[in-house]
């Protein structure tokens, strides 16, 4: 079976990518500090009264998921330029699709643990009120990860080959982010805001949507851009 | 220097191109002038109407122009013909000139009519967005060297950009209408339709032209590339 052969394929690169980050760790460090950093400057941007911080705190944290994580993005494919693997990766048999699934779970582990750290530090810094319901914040919180992932995965994938890739992945990948990105922090808002007006059940189907139109274009044209 | 593989490149013919060039801004001029002449001042806006006749058409020009872009590279994607990536490139600048025309003047003209220089209502910002699409589209083209590989990766984002705009657009509707505030738009009188008409048509046609003038360029360029491609390689490539 071709597909199961993919799919094992996709397994072993996300082994392989996760075995590399979890034998150096700097990486993930690294990451993850600059994520609470720009947490506490997003603290000293909206000042130190505290409801304007909790009114603020789902922007805040968004933002800080998301600089932080575009630099895991470029970083999943440098590693194997460095190597010069790359070429090696796309010479193996079977379809690449499998290489883009492997990219795309494994810079998902690695933002959601990044996730984790940020959201822990940001609910003691920006005071926030947890929900009695909070596994469903967390799955919020999944979604939108899953679409930041998805395009952040997918222009990495240029970016990095590119010159000028640390400038070239955030004006590619932020515009594209947009409605993910409203989505995810509107709900993420009203749900820290105990959900009144009743809005964030729609949101989140608005931001699941968005999640399987981003990804099926992107698994489509992810052959077209890696492939040259 | 002069293409060292000629056979490969055919210059495109002027053909008849320079004349609708020509027709496009007589055609402009007039229409210009008569939707200024024949349309009353606005009740509310008085004379500030009168950059309406620039800033649709301006904005048509965006949509136009990026549909060039979708189209362009599709086809380049599916037959891999690289007239149709040049094609896409040219669109896209010409595009992005009128869509920073839309926004200054958009802006140019909320001030005095809703005091405000910006509001961000769906279509302002999606027009905004797609700017900045446009905006790293024509970047990710000069930071890539490999004309096969920028082809490529520039149709990627390109049409991935183009399935974004109307996504942004619902988006930022919905988010803007949950905290309610939307302008409405005026109705509109047949004085002022005829000369939005006209200008649309005039600008279309200018925008064609100023595409297949960029078109022409990028072909000359291309085979620069190539002739230089082949002296680097010690040669003609036959």
């Amino acid at each position: 079976m071709a597909f199961r052969d993919d799919l094992r394929r996709t397994r072993a690169i996300v082994w392989k990518d996760l075995t590399t980050e979890r034998r150096s760790k700097a990486g993930f460090n690294s990451v993850a500090a600059l994520g609470v950093t720009i947490l506490v400057l997003f603290g000293f941007a909206l000042g130190p009264d505290t409801p304007a911080l909790r009114e603020a705190a789902a922007g805040a944290l968004w933002l800080a998921v998301l600089f932080a994580g575009v630099l895991a993005f470029n970083r999943s494919y440098q590693v194997e330029l460095d190597g010069g693997a790359l070429e090696a990766l796309l010479l193996y048999p079977g379809a690449r699709w499998a290489i883009f699934a492997g990219k795309l779970i494994a810079n998902l582990l690695f933002v959601t643990a990044m996730l984790v750290i940020v959201v822990a530090v940001g609910i003691v810094l920006f005071q926030v009120h947890v929900p009695a319901d909070w596994p469903a914040l967390l799955g919020i919180m999944m979604l939108g990860v899953v679409g930041i992932v998805a395009l952040g995965t997918f222009y990495a994938a240029m970016s990095s080959r590119s010159r000028a890739r640390e400038v070239l992945l955030p004006l590619l990948l932020y515009p594209m982010l947009i409605p993910v990105l409203l989505a995810s922090m509107t709900a993420t808002k009203a749900f820290l805001n105990g959900d009144l007006m009743h809005e964030a059940g729609a949101w989140v189907q608005m931001l699941s949507a968005f999640d399987v139109i981003f990804l099926v274009a992107t698994f489509l044209a992810f052959e077209y851009v890696i492939e040259v | 220097m002069s293409p060292a593989n000629p056979s490969t490149f055919d210059p495109p013919k002027a053909g008849l191109w320079p004349a609708l060039g020509w027709v496009a801004f007589l055609f402009f001029i007039f229409t210009q002038i008569y939707a200024v002449m024949t349309s009353p001042a606005d009740m509310m806006m008085g004379h500030l109407q009168k950059m309406w006749y620039v800033h649709v058409p301006a904005a048509w020009i965006t949509f136009f122009a990026f549909g060039i872009v979708l189209v362009a590279s599709l086809y380049f994607l599916w037959k891999e013909d690289e007239r149709a990536d040049l094609l896409a490139a040219s669109a896209a600048e010409v595009g992005s000139m009128f869509c920073g025309l839309t926004l200054v003047l958009g802006m140019l003209w909320g001030r005095p009519t809703w005091g405000v220089w910006w509001s961000w209502d769906a279509r302002l910002t999606s027009t905004l967005v797609l700017f900045l699409i446009f905006v790293g589209y024509l970047a990710l083209r000069s930071f890539v060297e490999d004309p096969q590989r920028r082809g490529q990766w520039s149709a990627a984002v390109g049409i991935l950009g183009a399935i974004n705009v109307p996504i942004v657009w619902m988006s930022v509707r919905w988010w803007r209408t949950l905290h309610q505030l939307q302008t409405n738009p005026k109705s509109l009188s047949p004085e002022y339709l005829r000369g939005i008409l006209l200008n649309v048509a005039a600008f279309t046609l200018l925008a064609i032209w100023f595409i297949q003038r960029r078109y022409v360029a990028a072909r000359y360029e291309r085979a620069a590339e190539h002739a230089s491609q082949a002296a680097a390689l010690g040669g003609t490539d036959e």
